[in-house]
């Protein structure tokens, strides 16, 4: 049952992103460029989710103690904001300002079946797999 | 290059995702961010990869049987093939180390107040709002 709501949800969630104009890196680029061809609706794809996530949120918390299908929440209790983090999101800025697409807006972006939205894919999976090649020789090694 | 103007149709996409992240914390007790997602089915695989994959299938899924059943999604990607890979390598190392993006951060993650995800989508939309900047009206396009 879990594996089936995770498809399901995830459908919804994608319907989402594609209808919204995320998955449409000229519509996200116009979103950041006021000083260009300035297209706001980006503000209302991010205004609607995050309200309703918020709500949502609320009212799953406050009604149940464990998910429907798991023994637990997942949430992450980590609030200390590190270099890591703030150099991270930096550096996914500037990627996502150059090509338009984040994760979340590619992803959905594969069922429209063009071809960039693959080149992108690929290049995204080989940087995430190089940032944990770093961290893996370089950091976890340096901690040990 | 001009997009048009989508209030109505950004904002049902946007209350849309906010369901599907309700939906996902409510049945799976998940966070709704594709970084974390997909970056369990990428080696070392989590155990817990089934759930990761049919949630990542039916993101593509979905889009997919909304055009084949004859609706239009606009698409278009502005940039070189070149600057499409830097783009992608950039952003796969960037939300590895930032621990998200968009979903997880700014969606999920700031709708919980949480003050790392606050920090980070801070970080990031300047970031992006910096480089399109940098790139459209200093470089001249790429």
């Amino acid at each position: 049952m879990r594996i089936l709501s995770a498809l399901v949800i995830g459908m919804i969630f994608g319907i989402g992103i594609a209808i919204s104009g995320m998955a449409n890196p000229a519509k996200v680029l116009n979103f950041f460029d006021i000083a260009g061809s300035w297209d706001p609706s980006l503000i209302f794809v991010m205004g609607g989710a995050l309200i309703t996530t918020a709500i949502g949120y609320r009212i799953v918390f406050g009604a149940r103690s464990t998910p429907i299908f798991e023994g637990a929440f997942v949430v992450p209790g980590n609030k200390i904001i590190d270099r890591r983090l703030v150099a991270g999101s930096a550096t996914f800025g500037i990627g996502w300002g150059i090509s338009g697409f984040c994760p979340g807006g590619a992803i959905p972006a594969l069922g429209l079946g063009y071809s960039e939205t693959f080149i992108f894919i690929a290049a995204m999976i080989g940087g995430m797999l190089l940032a944990r090649g770093i961290d893996t020789a370089v950091f976890k090694t340096a901690k040990a | 290059m001009i997009t048009e103007f989508t209030p109505y149709m950004s904002l049902g996409g946007g209350i849309l995702i906010g369901l599907a992240a309700t939906l996902l914390m409510a049945f799976n007790g998940r966070i709704a961010g594709m970084t974390g997602i997909l970056g369990g089915i990428l080696p070392p695989v989590s155990s817990d990869w089934p759930w990761r994959a049919a949630f990542l299938a039916g993101a593509i899924i979905a889009p997919m049987i909304y055009v084949m059943s004859g609706n239009t999604i606009g698409f278009s990607v502005p940039i070189s093939t070149g600057a499409l890979v830097i783009g992608g390598l950039i952003v796969g190392v960037g939300v590895m180390f930032g621990s998200g993006c968009t979903s997880g951060h700014g969606v999920c993650g700031m709708a919980r107040l949480s003050p790392r995800s606050i920090a980070a989508t801070l970080v990031f939309m300047v970031s992006t709002g910096i480089t399109v900047f940098v790139v459209r009206h200093i470089i001249g396009g790429i």
